[in-house]
């Protein structure tokens, strides 16, 4: 039996919605459940309170300091190598092998499981450079787990920038350094945050990488040579472990608004990027016709 | 088409890049090259620890008590600051060798090649090991040859041992695990843990699934043990303080304090410390036996 | 003065670039350093299909594991590659412009939470469905596929959509001329056409799947057995490593690092097998 067009497309488009409706309905039911359990144990206290008894009691305050530490020394190292690496792509190289070995290393990288990171960071920092479980150690780890994304999103947007912005400066007598540090990356800035924004996102969510690498000490960091327990650390030790339900969705809640409130930002930059190109296009479009 | 837009580009020079924004930018640039710049050195500089403080590492069965120790070691000496990690016994043991950490907690007795490496260990408390069941499966005790042989795989339903006709569903901890090592060295004798044995890697994971699974059975530390779960009776014997202390419930494991050297300094305070009446009063309010109470020999 | 500042400019970014990839090598000296003493003196036929994990006793056989990452991948690709794709079709055909306004940043929510988070969803909402409903410890490949499934979903999805997005109109409208329905225009002309960039999503997706780690250990069981059912808890190569890598030590930690490798050298062979097929495209397009 041969179904009709008619028919087939009216089962197609109804499969169709009913995914993507699924889909919907999976993230929902994900993110109300946590918020539902979580948002009432959301307080100032349990903000700002040091965890007691192995995070039975008190708040989540040093692993929510240990998260933005270790987060910033994750992208205070990668941001630097990572958009260099992408000016030096997008910039200097003209196809050759060091740039397709570099492309392949990034794109590899990007692919690596983060329990590998982890493997790599407690032999690299912890053991032999004599870091221990740090702050350093996990920001370290970090810092290459995100270094992929930033050398991608860094790159596209420095190749958005159009050619006419580097003639012109060229044009002007300005040196290719000129060019690069005074239009190009100006021009580049929202697309280059945006890329940063979205490793703070994957920094903040991560775990495998962390559990070898930043410890899972509960006490507030007083030096970056502390070891420390991020947040999505902290509530993988209270889910699996079964210590507090409670603060375990409490952390959940909170690591979940801050992904979206960083998801948030992102989109919010990505899209004036977009329109400002978007702009700059029309008005070249309407040239070229 | 790359080609062909750079060419109309240059024939239209009318478009031209504004100033403003490259100020901003040049001077947030400069400002995370520099952070990263003193990062960098700092990095370079300070490649060795702070002194002062005390890091603990290793078995994640003792960590939760030596954490409530140490919260009340801390209202005693503000001053000491302590890190505790967990990682499980034998790289607590491979920490305090190394130095990494000064102190490695270890779960269960050391091994003969680690005591030929001449590792220092002191005795904290004692620690029983508790099978576990749901509190509605009607089996209330076991054998020690029957826990054997369902950990070996050769029990498969709870009908063999009296219970309900349902297949049991085993739950070991990981190789490397104090508890796993001295639940092997107290029941198993020659057989060995059936690898189809679900593998939790903490007490606390276990005692949950066992909690949800009314089929399950587990082994946790006994100080762990509520009504959530039920802990089985051991040839009759239940398993609690009094048993293990008057020695008709023989299955319990040492909780070491490990160091590469004999402690000195901050690091022998807080071993003092738990040795004292104070703390190991405290370690027996938790659940744990205390090293100084002997057990009698059955 | 300014020729200096114009070499030492172009310098820095090469010496940037070159540290960027020296990680790449750092990391797999590293990894090879720890992991191939212990696949050396085991044998590396013996240490793939050794059927027996325990290194207490010195057997180091990793077979079951790749057979519980093979199985676990193979369940999740089949439970979300349809849906993926079904969605990206959906987002870059039929949905009205405002939903697909709402729907994208849903879906970049979806890559944007903690794997954990959804491990732990996992392993109270969907475990205990299938213990009660289908049997068995509830800590299963089933388990594990529906979890992964959801994870690899944003890859898929986004990937796809960015490929059928990317063909011209005009194959489309070409067809919609000639009298085909808007699903066999798709059917027929928009999937054809976006294949290699849907491969590729389901690719990248299968490698998201396989190197997955926190999720997956709170919800498969960790079993060292090769599985019978989908209904058996297994292990993977990535949770050998993140359940036993902190009680490890001696032969024992060298073996996990031979997972590593292991799973390194799958991983590396997918995202190669990716970087071919969307090179492929690039080629045939022009």
């Amino acid at each position: 039996m041969k179904l009709s067009a008619k028919s087939s497309e009216k089962i197609a488009k109804s499969i169709i919605w009913a995914a993507a409706m699924l889909v919907v309905a999976v993230l929902a039911a994900i993110v109300i459940y946590i918020l539902a359990k979580g948002l009432p144990t959301l307080s100032w206290s349990f903000l700002t309170e040091i965890p007691e008894g192995g995070g039975a009691a008190g708040g989540i305050a040093s692993p929510i300091v240990g998260t933005v530490l270790v987060t910033a020394v994750a992208v205070l190292i990668a941001t630097p190598l990572g958009v260099g690496t992408a000016v030096y792509l997008a910039e200097y190289t003209k196809g050759g092998a060091i740039t397709k070995i570099i492309r392949f290393s990034a794109e590899s990288l990007a692919g690596i499981p983060s329990i590998v990171y982890g493997l790599f960071g407690f032999i690299f920092f912890v053991m032999y450079l004599g870091l221990g479980w740090s702050i350093l150690s996990g920001g370290l780890t970090l810092a290459i787990m995100i270094l992929p994304t930033i050398i991608r999103t860094s790159e596209e947007a420095i190749r958005g920038v159009p050619g006419s912005y580097r003639e012109t400066s060229f044009s002007l007598g300005a040196t290719k350094w000129q060019t690069i540090y005074k239009v190009v990356f100006p021009a580049a800035i929202q697309g280059i945050t945006n890329g940063i924004i979205l490793s703070v996102g994957r920094s903040v969510a991560e775990t495998a990488a962390l559990v070898l690498t930043a410890g899972s000490s509960l006490r507030m960091p007083t030096s970056l040579f502390a070891p420390t327990r991020t947040m999505a650390v902290h509530f993988y030790t209270l889910a699996m472990e079964d210590i507090s339900p409670a603060n375990a969705f409490g952390t959940a809640a909170l690591l979940i608004i801050l992904i979206f409130i960083i998801n948030v930002g992102a989109n919010i930059l990505l899209n004036r990027f977009i329109s400002n190109k978007g702009k700059k296009k029309e008005a070249k479009g309407g040239k070229r016709n | 088409m790359k080609e062909m837009e750079s060419l109309m580009n240059i024939s239209n020079p009318a478009k031209r890049y504004t100033a403003p924004t490259s100020a901003r930018c040049s001077l947030g640039l400069k400002a995370a090259f520099m952070i990263a710049a003193l990062l960098c050195t700092s990095f370079l500089h300070g490649c060795s620890r702070p002194e002062g403080g005390i890091v603990i590492a290793g078995s994640t069965s003792v960590q939760p008590y030596v954490e409530i120790l140490s919260e009340e070691f801390a209202s005693l000496y503000p001053d000491i600051a302590i890190d505790i990690q967990g990682g499980g016994s034998s790289a607590g043991i491979t920490a305090a060798e190394a130095g990494t950490a000064q102190i490695g907690m270890s779960s269960r007795s050391l091994k003969d090649k680690e005591l030929d490496r001449g590792l220092w260990s002191v005795e904290i408390a004692k620690d029983g090991l508790a099978v576990i069941v749901h509190p509605e499966n009607p089996v209330k005790g076991l054998t020690y040859e029957q826990v054997r042989s369902i950990y070996a795989g050769e029990i498969v339903n709870w009908e063999q041992v009296g219970g309900n006709n349902a297949k049991i569903h085993l739950i070991a901890r990981e190789e490397g695990s104090g508890t796993r090592s001295a639940f092997e060295d107290l029941f198993m004798g020659e057989k060995y843990i059936t690898p189809k044995a679900i593998v939790q890697n903490s007490n606390g994971s276990v005692k949950q699934l066992v909690a949800d699974d009314k089929n399950s059975i587990g082994f946790i530390s006994l100080g762990l043990c509520d009504s959530k779960v039920a802990a089985l009776e051991l040839n009759g014997v239940a398993a609690t303080h009094e048993n293990i202390v008057n020695g008709s419930y023989q299955m319990y494991r040492p909780f070491l304090f490990v160091a590469n050297s004999e402690p000195i300094g901050d690091a022998k305070l807080f071993i003092d410390y738990i040795l004292s009446d104070e703390g190991q009063k405290l370690l027996l309010e938790n659940g744990l036996i205390p090293a100084t109470e002997g057990i009698e020999k059955g | 003065m300014k020729d200096f500042k114009e070499k030492l400019s172009g310098r820095i970014f090469f010496v940037l670039a070159l540290s960027s990839i020296s990680v790449l090598a750092l990391i797999t000296v590293f990894i090879l350093i720890k992991g191939t003493p212990l696949i050396a003196e085991v044998g590396l036929k013996d240490f793939i299909f050794g059927m027996t994990w325990a290194p207490g006793r010195g057997e180091f056989g990793i077979f079951p594991m790749i057979a519980g990452s093979v199985s676990v991948t193979f369940g999740a690709a089949v439970i979300g590659v349809p849906i993926g794709i079904c969605c990206s079709i959906f987002l870059a055909e039929f949905a009205p412009a405002w939903l697909s306004k709402i729907f994208r940043p849903v879906i970049q929510l979806l890559a944007g939470i903690p794997s954990v988070v959804y491990g732990f969803w996992g392993m109270i909402f969907v475990v205990p469905l299938i213990r009660d409903y289908l049997g068995g410890p509830g800590l299963s490949i089933l388990a594990g596929s529906i979890i992964l499934a959801i994870m690899i979903l944003p890859t898929v999805i986004s990937i796809s959509e960015v490929s059928i997005l990317a063909l011209p109109r005009q194959y489309k409208e070409g067809a919609l001329a000639l009298g085909m329905t808007h699903w066999q225009a798709i059917y027929s002309v928009v999937l054809p056409s976006a294949k290699s960039g849907i491969v590729a999503s389901v690719v990248l997706g299968i490698g998201r799947a396989v190197g997955e780690t926190m999720a997956v250990i709170m919800v498969l069981g960790n079993a060292v057995a090769l599985p019978e059912s989908i209904l058996d808890p297994v292990r993977t190569l990535t949770t050998n490593i993140g359940i036993e890598m902190g009680y490890a030590e001696g032969a024992h930690e060298q073996a996990l690092f031979a997972t590593g490798i292991v799973l390194f050298v799958v991983i590396m062979i997918i995202n190669g097998l990716a970087q071919y097929i969307t090179r492929d495209k690039n080629k045939g397009r022009r």
